[in-house]
């Protein structure tokens, strides 16, 4: 990663131009051709260094809610029960952790009465009845982007 | 939402496509001409509704390897401050209240990122002196499962 990869993503990080060519606008700020932003752009995406380019939506601006599950899984029934839960399309990010409560995962739901519901199932399906719904009280920090 | 906006978010949701005219391609899947995509994206981000539109790195690979999930017991009274000391914390990007639950006493829950586990307890001895709270632990990630994009609006297949 050079210097003008470093400066392409600060950018694209926070600002993705929102035109029609937008390798064109992020080459013109980079002082660089449409070609050479995208073609650095997509080593980036295809060396795993981007994950993805898009939005990050407000769950609760679009009317949907989220939260995070907390899990005590038999140690030796983790990646099995962890295969289950990442098997449901609403859960969206699912870690273990080094703690009692070894498995932790965020689900979102088009309504909050989905929520119950849909933790009932993953308790039978998994077998696992120790979880708790963990919902965000209040939100005081949320950023995702790196500095290079 | 209206349909139109509904058939934008889930034409979107899941990424830009690798090509110079991403938003044309994303227009036609969500059936709206590319100028109105592009408009109601912007709009979206003035009102909030698009928190940020960009890329989203893969932390390992940026660098920071190794991430912590601190958990916090904080009387109510002093939350305020907590929080504010944590959100101004570099390591840390996310910090939540979120309810506790018998046997887990931690009301406060910080994600830390770094380049170390060394990293991420220092970050959170930091935290922890400044702030007083000395009643925390760190939950490290052990794997990774599942990591993906929200699905909004999500089209029942049952």
């Amino acid at each position: 990663m050079d210097d003008l990869d470093r400066r392409l993503l600060n950018i694209i990080q926070s600002d993705f131009p929102i035109v029609s060519r937008p390798y064109a606008a992020l080459g013109e700020a980079l002082g660089v051709s449409e070609d050479e932003a995208f073609a650095r752009t997509k080593k980036l995406v295809e060396s795993g260094v981007i994950r993805r380019i898009g939005p990050a939506f407000d769950t609760r601006k679009l009317g949907h809610s989220s939260v995070l599950v907390a899990a005590k899984v038999p140690t030796d029934r983790l990646a099995e029960v962890a295969e289950i839960v990442s098997s449901f399309p609403q859960v969206t990010h699912n870690y273990g952790r080094d703690h009692e409560y070894n498995l932790w995962f965020t689900l979102i739901c088009r309504d909050e009465s989905e929520i119950e519901s849909l933790v009932s199932r993953i308790r039978t399906e998994t077998g696992v009845s120790d979880m708790h719904i963990l919902p965000a009280e209040r939100l005081f920090k949320l950023r995702v982007e790196f500095e290079f | 939402m209206d349909e139109n906006r509904i058939g934008i978010v889930r034409a979107i949701q899941g990424g830009l496509p690798l090509t110079k005219t991403p938003f044309a391609e994303i227009a036609e899947k969500a059936g709206v001409a590319e100028d109105d995509l592009l408009r109601r994206i912007r709009a979206w981000k003035d009102d909030g509704t698009i928190r940020r539109f960009g890329a989203i790195l893969r932390h390992r690979e940026a660098g920071y390897s190794v991430n912590a999930m601190g958990v916090w017991n904080v009387p109510p009274e002093r939350i305020e401050d907590f929080a504010r000391e944590a959100a101004s914390c570099e390591a840390v990007s996310h910090c939540y209240q979120r309810p506790r639950f018998a046997g887990f006493p931690y009301n406060l829950y910080t994600m830390i990122h770094g380049k170390s586990r060394e990293e991420c307890e220092l970050a959170a001895r930091d935290i922890s002196g400044r702030t007083g709270i000395t009643d925390y632990e760190l939950l490290f990630t052990t794997e990774e499962f599942k990591k993906s994009p929200p699905v909004y609006f999500a089209e029942e297949t049952e």
